[in-house]
């Protein structure tokens, strides 16, 4: 467990006064706050370092012990004691300011130092909604092809998810209630899932039309014929027209990706010939190709 | 509108412990719209996350409510612009080998 220097995360120096404390929590806070980074990882990382760094700076109690212990943290459970006798009968009043955190987002040093059980007062009794929890899952082009469930979980509790056919890579969605705990008996915050989906088929994706390049030999492509497809629905045959040529498209409606959220509908299948040049020919062959070019 | 999907703004004062001014004044600024049935206020329930991130702006951050709509109107550009990158992204992967 490193030491953390509140001063530093603060951009304060170590004689500070309180109100430049709030000052910089405040100035670092409309900065960091979630609210104001949606989405941004770092930023609610900082944020809540920051929230750390103001819980102990703001509090003259734990500043002290902070300034006296904090290189040598491991210390501070003998303070705490000595603390805990000389101040039994005091009631503890904290300067804790705002922000929707619960216990769970402070760092292990801040744990180690000032305990585990503290719960901090809010401002009022307001309630507030729980913090908002965001995961990644990775899923696989065909496993978005047909609807499943998938048991996930979060924070220790698991949690049945269907995830409907169609969902696109990057897409999140909103499971309501699945985050943490609402404060002063506030709703629950929101688990928001964000799908990361891997292609390793021969089709691209693009919305719901799923693109595939097919080689056609030259005889196939001359003369015709019909060739088999894996498409993500099972085998198709195709009929292939006599004299195609190279980079002709061809589209199968309603043979690609499932349409979000509306059960049967699909996008189409859009399949690119590419006519392969026989190489290698036996004399025979050639001998047959300029008969057929002397032809024309 | 039908009251099931409303909130009434006295529920919200007293769940979130603000003042009624403080609903009126996001609702003058244009950030929430009041809908009045039987001369009682409502809010709608689906704005609900949105306010309450304004109510943790003004009494977290001390932003006043010109702050608040700049604020809003920047995030919501920044979730347009992301979901763009992510469509953006998903075209580079269909052209990419």
């Amino acid at each position: 467990m490193a030491f953390i220097d509140y001063y530093k995360i603060l951009e304060i120096s170590k004689n500070a006064s309180d109100k430049e404390i709030k000052k910089a929590y405040r100035r670092l806070a409309r900065k960091y706050h979630p609210d104001v980074n949606p989405n941004d990882e770092t930023s609610k990382k900082k944020f809540q370092e920051i929230n750390e760094a103001n819980e102990v700076l703001s509090d003259s109690e734990k500043r002290k012990k902070y300034d006296k212990y904090g290189k040598d943290w491991e210390h501070g459970e003998a303070y705490e004691k000595a603390q805990q006798q000389q101040y039994s009968q005091r009631s503890y009043q904290n300067q804790g300011t705002g922000g929707s955190f619960s216990e769970h987002d402070f760092s292990d040093f801040f744990e180690s130092m000032f305990g585990g059980t503290y719960q901090r007062p809010r401002h009022s009794q307001t309630k507030y909604r729980g913090q908002d929890f965001n995961a990644t899952l990775q899923l696989t082009l065909r496993d978005v092809y047909k609807t499943h469930k998938q048991t996930l979980t979060v924070n220790g509790k698991n949690i049945r998810l269907t995830i409907p056919a169609g969902v696109e890579n990057k897409q999140t969605i909103k499971i309501k209630g699945h985050g943490g705990k609402g404060i002063n008996e506030g709703p629950g915050g929101d688990l928001f899932i964000t799908f990361n989906i891997k292609n390793n088929t021969n089709f691209k994706r693009d919305k719901n039309n799923l693109h595939t390049n097919i080689d056609l030999d030259l005889y196939t492509a001359v003369l015709g014929g019909e060739i088999t497809l894996n498409t993500f629905a099972g085998k198709a045959k195709l009929k292939i027209k006599p004299e195609t040529q190279n980079e002709t498209k061809v589209k199968l409606k309603g043979k690609g990706f499932p349409v979000y959220k509306k059960e049967g509908e699909f996008g189409d299948l859009i399949i690119t010939y590419h006519i392969k040049t026989p190489t290698n020919l036996s004399k025979k062959e050639k001998d047959l190709f300029e008969e057929l070019s002397k032809l024309k | 509108m039908t009251k099931d999907k409303l909130i009434s703004i006295q529920t919200i004062c007293t769940i979130y412990n603000i003042e009624f001014s403080f609903i009126n004044s996001l609702n003058e600024i244009g950030l929430i719209e009041i809908t009045k049935i039987d001369e009682i206020e409502y809010l709608k329930k689906n704005k609900i996350d949105a306010i309450e991130k304004m109510i943790r702006l003004h009494h977290e951050l001390g932003i006043n409510m010109e702050g608040i709509d700049v604020i809003s109107n920047l995030t919501e550009k920044i979730k347009v612009l992301q979901n763009e990158i992510d469509f953006l992204k998903n075209r580079i992967l269909f052209y990419e080998d």
